[in-house]
């Protein structure tokens, strides 16, 4: 069976969240690797959206984070002050799931500009949003993002997110895990250390035995492609 | 007494050149209906407030509203970029100030419930504190631990929508929330735009649903379907595809220009806006129903 990178991607930041309890889910590619976790290795996960709502089961795949799909049948909407607050900084969120423009090798994390000048940027990026309240308070925090040598830098051009709880990054090469700095641990299926090195801007640093990621079962890529994602909007 | 007015009267007597506006509602709710009779009143030298600027303020901003953008998260949901604001953001002259959401969210706090600053957990190890100087650390007169602190906003003018509201300004909402609370009670004016007016006793029946109360209110303003193209939940749904449209029209200056000449200029009001969208533009944005249960407050004598 054929599958693309992005579909082993996203199958792969499903797999992470086998075991865990609570996920605070970011804007972009995470969306649907959660939606994928729930229908497979997570099916008792609670999903949080920065809007506000705690334990979404959204019956279509949201295009944002604050679609009214998540609102319906969810276990809380309450304002956001709250959700930052009590279930954030409280501590309750186990893992957040983040995505990125830029990533450097202590996993510190830029969505705000790219240019040396915060003040006169090349490219004027999104910014924080919740990343940063989230990239300090979730116990853990795992990245999902394409890798290329335009996002996977030395050192990025602006710390939006402090890398200090990342521990794992997932692209559409390989997976890293994170202590002082990122090790690769896995290839993607077709995927070659060359090609790895060729997408990172600093020199790589491979763990102990290098595995390669297993396939995406037929199963995944079923819900992927016909029930999640049939018109292809984070699957391009 | 009652506060119904029409958009115009309640935009011409409390949104003044040069106010701080915030017009909240996180994707949800979003007053695109006041936001355009702003434009059309060629308000000038506003200071826009609002996590999530959205489509709205791209327009508002493309239209040249505004001299200053106080935000958290700066892109159109789902869809791409908003290119009116970044071609401003990415030249000189405009001026932008940053905050993480819960960084605005901690000012809104502060700001409705008068405090200096409001204290948080965020910011350690980011860049942001370096480029606003708003974003402090405070030590804690307890035990000495040092957080980040924001400082209060209080905007001249909140403009929330709403699902309903009676004309003494008492307001429910349900769904997302925001930080539409948090903005309202910050303000010293607040406009209220719903969907539907209902009589006092049907927000007395259900007290809980209060987002706000009258008290706060300045003016109240029937608009049916006037998030569009944002949504009201149960009552329509995101136009997603004027979201994913809205990324090509406002890439082009000369299009977003023709696109506010014909839907905000070319139009006298939101009914005439609505109009121009025509009735089977909502065929697919209206929802069936999911109706909550019921509770008992019980009649208690």
């Amino acid at each position: 069976m054929t599958f693309t990178r992005t579909e082993t991607m996203v199958v792969a930041g499903a797999r992470a969240l086998e075991g865990r309890r609570v996920c605070f889910v970011g804007i972009g590619l995470p969306n649907i690797a959660v939606a994928l976790a729930q229908r497979t290795v997570a099916p008792g996960i609670e999903l949080i959206y920065e809007s506000g709502v705690y334990g979404s089961r959204p019956n279509r795949l949201p295009l944002s984070i604050g679609d009214p799909c998540l609102v319906t049948g969810s276990l809380a909407v309450m304002p956001m002050a709250e959700l930052f607050q009590y279930y954030l900084q409280g501590g309750l969120v186990d893992v957040g799931f983040l995505g990125a423009a830029q990533i450097d090798r202590r996993g510190d994390l830029n969505t705000t500009v790219i240019g040396d000048d915060y003040h006169h940027p090349k490219v004027r990026l999104p910014g924080s949003g919740g990343a940063c309240d989230i990239a300090q308070n979730a116990r853990e925090v795992i990245v999902l993002m394409r890798q290329s040598r335009r996002s996977f830098v030395d050192t990025v051009d602006f710390r939006t997110s402090p890398g200090s709880r990342v521990a794992r990054v997932i692209t559409d090469l390989g997976v890293y895990t994170v202590g002082e700095r990122l090790e690769l641990t896995a290839l993607h299926p077709g995927v070659t250390l060359d090609e790895v090195r060729a997408a990172t801007g600093w020199d790589l640093d491979l763990a102990p035995g290098v595995t390669e990621t297993p396939p995406p079962t037929a199963e995944e890529l079923r819900i992927l492609r016909e029930e999640l994602d049939p018109e292809r909007i984070y699957l391009r | 007494m009652s506060k119904l007015l029409p958009m115009d009267e309640a935009v011409a007597g409390l949104v003044h050149d040069g106010d701080t506006v915030a017009i909240e509602g996180f994707t949800h709710l979003i007053s695109f209906a006041a936001g355009h009779e702003i434009i059309r009143q060629g308000r000038r030298d506003l200071t826009l407030c609002r996590l999530t600027p959205d489509v709205i303020y791209d327009q508002m901003i493309g239209a040249g509203v505004a001299r200053k953008l106080v935000f958290s998260w700066l892109g159109n949901p789902g869809a791409g970029s908003l290119h009116a604001i970044r071609r401003l953001v990415e030249g000189p002259g405009f001026e932008v100030e940053e905050y993480s959401h819960f960084g605005m969210v901690g000012r809104y706090a502060a700001g409705a419930a008068k405090l200096p600053f409001y204290p948080l957990r965020s910011f350690e190890g980011s860049d942001l504190p370096s480029v606003n100087p708003n974003i402090r650390t405070v030590a804690s007169p307890f035990d000495g631990e040092e957080v980040y602190a924001v400082p209060p906003l209080n905007p001249d003018v909140t403009i929330v929508h709403a699902q309903r509201a009676d004309v003494h300004g008492n307001t429910q909402a349900w769904g997302l929330l925001g930080c539409q609370k948090e903005a309202a009670f910050a303000a010293r004016r607040v406009i209220v735009v719903a969907e539907e007016i209902v009589p006092e006793s049907v927000i007395r029946a259900d007290p809980n649903r209060v987002l706000l109360p009258g008290l706060i209110v300045d003016a109240v303003v029937h608009c049916p379907r006037g998030a569009h193209p944002s949504f009201a939940q149960g009552h329509y749904d995101r136009d997603n595809r004027f979201y994913l449209a809205w990324e090509h029209i406002s890439r082009d200056p000369q299009r977003l220009s023709a696109w506010l000449d014909e839907w905000i200029h070319g139009t006298s009001d939101h009914a005439g806006y609505l109009a121009k969208l025509g009735e089977a533009h909502w065929d697919d944005l209206l929802p069936g129903p999911a109706l909550s249960g019921e509770v008992d407050y019980g009649d208690h004598r």
